[in-house]
């Protein structure tokens, strides 16, 4: 009785019901509400990906064939430099904090997220960011070229001076997550209905509490690596510089420390997502949930012990390279828990196949095969074979782009017609998959094999012998690309309008934002508490 | 203009498009897997790839066979009832046993071939030092006074625009690495710039080469042959144009090699006692400046605005006080990625690029340097 009234009683009385947002261009400035700030991140990671995409074309145009036809060298390193940021900071990461801000709080029936005002300052310090990034191109000496993981001293002491922007919008981005991760857990430790414990949260509650946490423990090391790229620039320190006494290696080690942590800060949510797609559409509880949470808790462990496997070739002693060999490889046992935990919730279920199930199932596919080459990856010696080539290229883009981002564009089918009341376009959403899924690969597929064959990465230019799968690369590469701007215009259709959406909206759903809320929800949903099986 | 530039373009690549594809079916051999190369070591790393390669697709088959069964039976469409069970400790536990089985299949394997590719040090019969530098590469053979510069060769540089029917385009040197075969090669590796990696993927070594760390690795060579390989890691604007030649011969062969290499470098240093006349040292230096400043201050010397200046009308060089212009080619500058060329360029190399660099690209100071001037300045 007591906890209804803290819950509800008080806000009633000062928030009317009916409370609507502001109008006009200044209700997406200053508006506090999770679900506009969800939007607002959403809509922002769809145009960080069509601008990293379209560097991706100008990338995949210049290695259509041998010779330089296209764009000079330095461009070349500028465009996969930006691409890389643009993507990672821009497109995969705030796209799942805009799901965490649309889901967090209608999963665990919460009225908001815990820090309303922060999330507003979180969001809107990214467009100043990537704005200031994106300024570089266009300045003397151009935009970043040195890769984005900026190794010094190529970073450093031969860097032109647009390079202090890129320091500047990553110490930013850097501020916007841990933001965004304090707000995260604030809300999902605090904010939780009465009865909803920690072991009933749903799956992407929980990966996204442990993506936080790995958010707060790595954007701090990234700022105080890309602060010291600062000082060794302009204010004569030598923390990376080998003649002032300095270590290139260390920023490696330092970078990596961030960047391992990094890649599952990317993927642990996407695997919130499938947990909770595959059982809605097999229409049967998840398999062994337990096991899932355990899963990605030891993964989210071991990515911190395990960053030099992207360092074999930089001469570690013989145990480091031994240790951090058998660490990479363990963490294929969590991993495969996962997956097989998918593939049990399948097995005997009654499925059918909407879109999202469709994008869920492509994930699982094509995950596992980038977590196949990962497994090859992690074997020391056989890394002095695959590294900086092309098979490292296709490695993270089977795990980024049919991992990450498949799981996002799912998670935004499964989830539209929650947010907006309309069903998307059945058939062109599977047009959509079927047309992605093809065409991606075809862009990636190849570049195993002349990663394999012997073909380096972030290179402008090639010799014969790789040209014909740089081809097929590039022509499944335009036909991705092409498909997203499809899907640009299936989600601007499903706003504007659509068949209405049931408040259940699938038959097998679950969960509180399913089963008690309307859809769309209303502006301020959960003012009071809904009951929590 | 710019349609005409456009369509121009896309013709080029239709005609790229249809020679591939002709190209294609002409080649039956593609390109597909990992070398096995001609190391021992580079055999090993083969084996250890197919291995685990044939255990992913192991893993692969169940997983996705399983997949497919389900999506195939257990549809709605077809009238599946859902099961409920959502829980088996049992088979929780046997599929984190099993992969961990696995993994220690692959990992003692692994652990006996990373201890072989490690051990450079023992008994190596030749150590060659191989520096990197923006972008070309430096072998010095230790124990021989026998150090020479190999970068991209001519006749890849003049086709970058076409390169259609170039064999071994960008992977052409203008003076490859000769080694003997059978005999243990250990390699170090260094950097006089920013972080660039030696792969040869016959020789199955990678390695990167830092500044300020100095790395080893190692090959035996057991066929003759011409192996190439590129820069693996990042390394700036032209990374993708330093690439590596390794020519294995016979012990003879390459005893011979020396003797040739060690005649051209007391010609050299006979010629810089020479004076030599303004179109000579204007012809070297075009050569000279083409292969190493180009890349940078570009072939017409314009730079590229912010990241690297200009030669045309730059004060150092048209100041008639030479000694400026001298001092940076030799030493560098710090701090910038100006290296020292005077430990990539001989006396004749230097005075010639100096002396082309006042009196074309745009300038005319109207005076020579002698190989003399870049001795004393050393």
């Amino acid at each position: 009785m007591s906890t209804e009234i803290t819950h509800g009683g008080h806000d009633a009385h000062a928030d009317h019901d009916h409370h609507g947002p502001a109008k006009g261009l200044m209700r997406w400035v200053t508006t506090t509400n999770h679900k506009d700030i969800g939007t607002l991140y959403l809509w922002l990671s769809f145009i960080m990906l069509l601008y990293g995409g379209s560097m991706a074309m100008v990338i995949r145009l210049e290695l259509f064939q041998p010779g330089l036809q296209w764009v000079e060298p330095h461009f070349f390193n500028q465009m996969t430099t930006m691409h890389g940021l643009v993507m990672v900071f821009g497109a995969i990461m705030p796209a799942f904090v805009g799901l965490a801000n649309w889901l967090i709080p209608i999963m665990i029936g919460a009225p908001d997220m815990a820090l309303p005002r922060m999330n507003n300052w979180s969001f809107w310090i990214l467009p100043f960011a990537f704005t200031m990034l994106a300024s570089t191109t266009f300045m003397e000496g151009g935009a970043p070229a040195f890769g984005w993981t900026f190794y010094a001293p190529l970073s450093t002491t031969f860097a032109p001076d647009t390079t202090d922007f890129f320091i500047f919008a990553v110490h930013l981005m850097g501020i916007s997550s841990v933001m965004g991760a304090i707000n995260v857990i604030a809300t999902i430790l605090n904010m939780r209905a009465p009865g909803m414990t920690l072991m009933k949260m749903p799956l992407f509650v929980w990966t996204w509490l442990i993506t936080a946490y790995l958010l707060i423990a790595v954007m701090p090391v990234l700022a105080g690596a890309v602060t010291m790229m600062l000082t060794d620039r302009h204010f004569g320190t030598s923390f990376f510089d080998a003649a002032g006494g300095g270590d290139p290696v260390m920023f490696q080690h330092i970078f990596w420390f961030f960047g391992h942590p990094e890649v599952y800060i990317m993927i642990l949510p996407a695997f919130g997502v499938i947990s909770a797609i595959v059982p809605t559409f097999a229409r049967k509880p998840l398999f062994g949930y337990s096991s899932m949470v355990y899963a990605s808790a030891s993964i989210a462990i071991l990515s911190f012990m395990v960053w030099a496997h992207h360092m074999f070739t930089t001469g570690m002693p013989v145990a480091g390279e031994l240790y951090f060999m058998y660490a990479t490889i363990l963490i294929s046992v969590p991993t495969g828990v996962k997956v097989f935990n998918w593939v049990t919730t399948m097995w005997k279920g009654s499925m059918t196949f909407e879109t999202p199930m469709l994008w869920a199932l492509g994930f699982i596919v094509m995950f596992t095969i980038g977590g196949f080459s990962g497994l090859m990856l992690g074997v020391a010696p056989v890394d002095t074979q695959y590294h900086d080539t092309y098979f490292v290229v296709a490695h993270f883009h089977y795990v980024l782009v049919t991992g990450a981002l498949y799981s996002i564009i799912a998670a935004f089918y499964y989830w539209v017609p929650k947010w907006t009341g309309h069903m998307y376009d059945e058939r062109l959403g599977k047009i959509h998959f079927w047309w992605s899924t093809i065409a991606v690969n075809v862009l990636f597929f190849p570049q195993h094999f002349v990663g394999l064959a012997g073909m380096p990465r972030r290179i402008p230019d090639y010799s014969l012998q790789f040209a014909e799968f740089n081809m097929i690369s590039s022509i499944g590469g335009f036909a991705f690309g092409l498909a997203q701007v499809f899907f640009l215009y299936i989600v601007i259709k499903t706003i504007k309008g659509g068949e209405k959406a049931t408040d259940q909206v699938w038959e097998g759903a679950t969960g509180l934002e399913f089963e008690h809320l309307p859809s769309p929800p209303p502006y301020h949903s959960f003012t009071e508490a809904p009951p929590v099986k | 203009m710019i349609f005409s530039k456009l369509s121009r373009r896309f013709s080029v690549v239709a005609t790229g498009l249809v020679s591939m594809l002709s190209m294609s079916v002409a080649r039956a051999e593609y390109a597909l897997n990992m070398t096995q190369g001609v190391t021992p070591i580079s055999q090993e790393l083969y084996s250890l790839h197919m291995l685990v390669f044939w255990i992913c697709v192991g893993i692969g088959v169940v997983v996705f066979s399983a997949m497919a069964y389900s999506i195939f039976h257990h549809r709605k469409s077809r009238g599946a009832q859902a099961a409920n069970f959502h829980e088996s400790t049992t088979v929780e536990i046997v599929w984190t046993v099993v992969p961990l089985l696995i993994l220690i299949g692959i990992a003692i394997p692994a652990t006996g071939t990373l201890l072989d590719l490690e051990d450079a040090k023992t008994d190596a019969d030749i150590t060659v030092q191989v520096t990197g530098i923006q972008w070309k590469w430096k072998y010095t053979f230790v124990d021989e006074d026998v150090s020479f510069i190999s970068s991209l060769a001519q006749s890849s540089r003049d086709v970058v625009k076409d390169p259609t029917g170039n064999e071994n385009y960008l992977l052409e040197v203008d003076k490859p690495l000769v080694l003997p075969v059978g005999k243990k090669v250990r390699f170090l590796f260094h950097s006089d710039d920013v972080i660039h990696a030696w792969w040869v993927p016959e020789l199955a070594v990678k390695q990167d080469s830092i500044p300020g760390f100095i790395n080893d690795s190692w090959a035996t060579i057991e066929k003759p042959g011409v192996y190439r390989g590129q820069c693996a890691e990042l390394c700036g604007k032209d990374h993708g144009f330093m690439p590596i030649v390794v020519n294995a011969v016979s012990e003879a062969e390459y005893e011979q090699w020396l003797v040739g290499m060690k005649a051209e470098a007391a010609a050299a240093a006979s010629a810089a006692d020479q004076e030599w006349s303004m179109q000579d040292l204007l012809a070297k230096g075009e050569t000279v400046y083409q292969a190493n400043c180009a890349a940078c201050h570009g072939p017409t010397g314009a730079g590229i605005p912010g990241a690297f200046p200009a030669m045309t009308g730059s004060p150092i060089v048209i100041d008639p006080d030479q000694a400026a212009h001298i001092d940076i080619v030799v030493n560098g500058k710090a701090g910038t990625a100006m290296s020292a060329f005077k430990g990539q360029l001989n006396d004749v190399d230097i005075a010639a690029v100096i002396t082309y660099e006042r009196n074309s690209l745009g300038n005319s100071v109207g005076d020579t340097v002698q190989p003399s001037a870049i001795k004393n300045a050393r």
